[in-house]
């Protein structure tokens, strides 16, 4: 059950009025240097995160999604680096930032990074200091954006955890990380993210770690903070049953480029990139009955320093056009309507328009 | 499937595992971890088993014990060797006994990139259970070796290569070659696919059906996927605290479960539609699974259980038996039959999208 509405943490955002997105991404590039050469790991993604919405980013590993989320909050590091492109961060009052072009160690940086926009990680059990208590970490995080007394960010921190489905909050303060299960500790990473009310929250495989009752949970919480809160939320994951269960949009990717995006109903029903298509026909599905043969999406995933020329699906494509596909810089976006989006030659060509 | 009642290749009768917890500086025994806890199971020729339940429910212990790499604490394993003759206690097998058992019985583990020693060629991964069992040796290994790679989809050109240079799909792959080579009758297969991508997962579960069709092999499955288990188990057995709390060919099951935890582990799962998205019943589990070295009293799930009952459920001395619930099913809930669950509605095989 989710915990009284009353103890949220702020009142509710007012619903931006202004049709802007909330982060826009162009042209991204983020390439590691390697001993063996530059890897590109995230190679020109573009997409939008609207106010008010989760979006969920989807993709194999080694397609970048991570790395873009890095990306958005100067977690960069050498040999690590954006090469290229621009990630526009619009605030409520209209003013806007390239986060891409801020210096990461930087004040301003650190300003958005943890106050405006939050993250919540995979492995909670070791994003979580097992030397300090859950509270004087949650407290911690407080006091480091908001200039509240000690006693007052207790008070912020009981609040916080219990909002989030911590029973007792006031006395698991005092509790270690190792003493909590899972669960709990992705509850503990979620509070610490949501401590100073921020406007996007970036979630990476934030349920990959926990069983799947824990993860039901989880998610439900998540999909009632977004709703109570009005912020954004930047869901990054493998798994489609999850995507279903969550997004408003979604946004797949493959070695480093966005393949499609669009409203989630879209992506689910109306596929239109190849790989979306074959990514969907390679999840079993509940109902189906046992002895089901799998589609399955041939070879695997290049190496991104492996990159293949052109679309970079084509080796893996059963529609490929051979001295189209193949060659040059690969397809562009093909926009199909506001929101939607496939970086395909055959784009719009089917029929079975969105 | 068959529904003559063919003499079980492996019947498991009242198995336990439990493990000492030591505290103190001389190492005092203060408890035991009943991990598996008084488990009878029978898995028939040539069937595939599902064994689920959530992170350390002894699913794996269990797996581990049957393949005599743990020792049980208590109860029997009867394997059928197929030969006519009787049964082969194996608690009781002498060492050549156990060799000829672990011949027959083969693991595949979960982590492809931790479960092969990076230091040795194909080669001697794949071919070394043939050298250690005396079987093959010389160009007759390399033959067969380079046999079984082709059967798992490997090329036998690799053979002289290393594991880094394959991607994790290939891999899971290896150990399967590995697990095969000795021509078993039953693979124990421990979360194979729980650390592949999507598209690399179906290769991986299409692979599995095949072998089991080409080699006549026997499964259990092992996993916390209850969208893999259905798509490749004839039957499923439902772990939960070291004892199994359902059992039952995998349709009717899922169909309609007759254990309340079976109902909410169901509910749980991500379903890869969004037009799902909260449809059926949503049964929300607390995060935290109750001590296993103290089960709770009488019916070990009534904690967390939504149609738990006092007085009934939570009678110390009184923990429900498996008993028959129809359609070669068995459940243990004090309340099976006063209780109707909700299962997932059959999708019927291969639904395209709307």
């Amino acid at each position: 059950m989710p915990p009284d509405l009353t103890t949220a943490p702020a009142a509710p955002r007012p619903a931006a009025p202004d049709h802007a997105p909330l982060l826009e991404i162009e042209g991204l590039k983020t390439h590691v240097d390697t001993p063996e050469g530059i890897v590109r790991a995230v190679d020109g993604a573009g997409f939008s995160v609207p106010r008010g919405k989760i979006v969920c980013l989807v993709g194999e590993s080694g397609c970048g999604k991570s790395m873009t989320a890095r990306s958005v909050l100067g977690l960069v590091e050498p040999p690590s680096r954006i090469v290229e492109g621009a990630i526009r961060w619009h605030r409520d009052g209209g003013e806007s930032v390239d986060l891409a072009a801020l210096d990461p160690r930087g004040e301003a940086m650190r300003a958005v990074r943890g106050r405006e926009i939050a993250m919540v990680f995979q492995e909670p059990m070791a994003a979580l200091s097992a030397l300090h208590t859950i509270g004087d970490q949650v407290i911690e995080a407080i006091r480091l954006h908001l200039p509240l007394s000690r006693e007052e960010a207790e008070e912020r921190a009981v609040r916080l955890l219990t909002r989030v489905g911590i029973p007792r909050a006031a006395e698991r303060l005092r509790s270690y990380s190792f003493q909590l299960s899972g669960g709990m500790c992705q509850r503990v990473m979620i509070a610490i993210a949501l401590a100073c009310d921020p406007a996007l929250l970036i979630a990476d495989e934030p349920t990959t770690a926990l069983d799947v009752t824990t993860q039901a949970r989880i998610l439900d919480l998540l999909g009632d903070l977004q709703a109570d809160t009005g912020m954004s939320v930047l869901f990054i994951t493998h798994d489609l049953g999850v995507v279903a269960e969550i997004a408003d949009e979604v946004v797949v990717m493959y070695l480093g480029t966005v393949v499609e995006h669009g409203p989630v109903d879209d992506i689910f029903h109306h596929p239109q990139h190849p790989y979306t298509r074959a990514l969907l026909g390679s999840v079993p599905r509940l109902g189906t009955g046992p002895r089901q043969r799998l589609d399955t999406i041939r070879g695997t995933v290049p190496h991104p320093s492996e990159r293949p020329e052109g679309c970079p699906f084509h080796p893996r494509c059963d529609v490929a056009v051979a001295g189209v596909c193949d060659r040059g810089e690969g397809p562009v976006e093909v926009a199909l309507g506001a929101s939607r989006g496939v970086r395909c030659v055959h784009a719009g060509a089917e029929g079975s328009a969105s | 499937m068959n529904d003559t009642p063919a003499a079980p290749l492996l019947d498991v009768r009242g198995l336990k595992v439990h493990f000492p917890v030591r505290r103190g500086p001389f190492g005092r025994v203060t408890g035991h971890v009943r991990a598996v806890d008084g488990v009878s199971l029978a898995l028939r020729p040539g069937e595939t088993l599902g064994l689920v339940g959530e992170s350390g429910c002894g699913k794996t212990t269990l797996g581990r014990a049957l393949a005599r790499a743990v020792e049980p604490s208590a109860g029997r394993v009867l394997y059928d060797p197929g030969d006519g003759g009787d049964p082969w206690d194996v608690g009781a097998l002498s060492r050549r006994g156990l060799r000829a058992y672990q011949r027959q019985v083969r693991v595949v583990f979960q982590d492809p990139f931790s479960s092969l020693n990076p230091r040795m060629t194909l080669l001697r991964i794949v071919g070394d259970p043939l050298k250690a069992h005396g079987l093959a040796s010389g160009s007759e290994l390399e033959d067969r070796v380079a046999d079984m790679l082709t059967r798992v989809g490997l090329s036998s050109r690799y053979m002289r290569r290393y594991p880094h240079a394959f991607s994790g799909g290939e891999r899971q792959r290896i150990s399967i070659a590995r697990a095969l080579i000795l021509g078993p009758r039953l693979v124990i297969a421990d979360e194979p696919v729980s650390a592949l991508d999507v598209s690399v997962r179906a290769q991986i579960l299409n692979l599995l059906l095949e072998l089991r069709e080409q080699l006549n092999l026997t499964y259990l499955f092992i996993s916390h996927d209850l969208s893999v288990v259905e798509s490749v188990c004839d039957r499923v057995a439902v772990m939960y605290l070291g004892k199994v709390v359902e059992t039952g060919p995998t349709s009717p099951l899922y169909a309609q479960p007759r254990h309340p935890y079976t109902e909410a582990l169901l509910s749980a799962v991500p379903r890869p539609d969004p037009r799902l998205r909260g449809a059926g019943r949503r049964i929300r589990l607390a995060d935290d699974l109750p001590d296993p070295a103290r089960p709770p009293a009488g019916c070990s799930f009534h904690t967390r259980c939504q149609a738990a009952v006092d007085g009934v459920c939570d009678v110390p001395g009184r923990p429900p038996e498996l008993a028959p619930a129809g359609e070669g099913r068995l459940t243990a809930c004090h309340r099976a039959t006063d209780l109707t669950l909700t299962g997932v509605p059959a999708l019927g095989p291969a639904v395209e999208g709307a």
